[in-house]
């Protein structure tokens, strides 16, 4: 093989390369989507849990914008004047699941609630690292079947991180 | 840790004016009027008996009421728990010196909304909100607010 040749090759090679690592770049850059947690459209960080996967929290923006495409099961596993005062539209009150009865009121609703069913929880009744609620409630639901789960990440409560920033709220029971 | 949720803030909970007045029953059956402390250093602490930071600021509330009682200090706590039964399993086991009430929406709403714990106002001797603390907070600083309010006359 001849000199040329050999530079025609090399540089074809070349080409190939740069061209699939510019599509495995553009990828991992590509505008985030609502319907995929993993791409969240939020800049927010959320810290990671020693308990609950990444995949499955969502931040108030990832959340706010998948319900105005989708239909999830809402969960509110906190207290209920809390509810009454303000909650996400379209989610039914539970009560604390740092309580047994609030367990059993989680367990209760999901009777019905098919397994592949999309489930976000959430609670805001305090800082997420203070908030004795969402994480049994998460437990709960993975000790039932339930893997299609988002959990709420609210760093503060549900006042400064969904009320304050503007998103939609609907009050009483 | 303890102070973790001193940044955030509840928003529009009202932070100034006349503290709004309400009347409830004790979880002891006794009446509860806030304007019956008229006169009065008033501390109120939205609270409740699953909320750990709230539970790290009660043992400060006790002493305060202990200390400042005689100069015309009274503490009160708003559970915002479900129901009575586990605030008073806590009041008794805790050993408060102050009246506690279940709240409601409604008196959350009049105090401009309690979406997030643990929420304290100070109230000053003529009924005006001087303070509000929301979130954990050094004790400290709500004492100190209470020591400034008690050497003011009404």
């Amino acid at each position: 093989m001849n000199s040329s040749r050999l530079l025609r090759y090399v540089f074809i090679l070349w080409l190939v390369v740069s061209g699939l690592l510019l599509l495995s770049i553009r990828s991992e850059g590509e505008p985030p989507s609502p319907l995929h947690p993993r791409h969240p459209v939020s800049s927010d960080a959320i810290p990671p849990d020693p308990q609950i996967p990444s995949r499955q929290m969502i931040s108030s923006e990832e959340l706010n914008q998948m319900l105005k495409v989708q239909a999830p099961l809402v969960l509110q596993v906190g207290p209920r004047s809390m509810f009454q005062q303000a909650h996400i539209p379209g989610a039914e009150y539970i009560g604390a699941t740092s309580a047994p009865e609030g367990l059993e009121a989680l367990r209760t609703r999901l009777n019905s609630v098919p397994k592949e069913k999309l489930v976000v929880i959430y609670c805001g009744c305090c800082p997420w690292d203070r908030c004795p609620n969402v994480h049994p409630a998460y437990k709960l639901l993975r000790s039932l079947g339930y893997s299609n789960v988002r959990v709420l990440y609210m760093a503060g409560d549900f006042g400064s991180d969904w009320v304050s920033k503007g998103y939609p709220t609907a009050k009483g029971d | 840790m303890l102070l973790s949720g001193c940044r955030f803030s509840t928003p529009n909970a009202r932070a100034s004016g006349e503290a709004p007045e309400f009347a409830v029953a004790d979880i002891q059956g006794k009446k509860l009027a806030l304007s019956d402390y008229r006169g009065k250093v008033v501390l109120l602490d939205f609270w409740a008996t699953w909320c750990t930071p709230c539970l790290d600021e009660i043992p400060h509330f006790v002493e305060m009421q202990q200390k400042y009682a005689t100069q015309g200090f009274q503490a009160i706590g708003i559970s915002m728990d479900d129901g009575p039964k586990p605030v008073q399993t806590f009041y008794s086991e805790h050993k408060l010196n102050y009246p506690v009430a279940i709240g409601t929406a409604k008196l959350a709403d009049s105090f401009g909304g309690i979406l997030g714990l643990p929420v304290t106002f100070v109230i000053d001797r003529n009924g005006r909100i001087r303070k509000k603390f929301v979130g954990a907070t050094d004790p400290k600083a709500i004492e100190l607010e209470v020591v400034q309010a008690l050497q003011l006359s009404p």
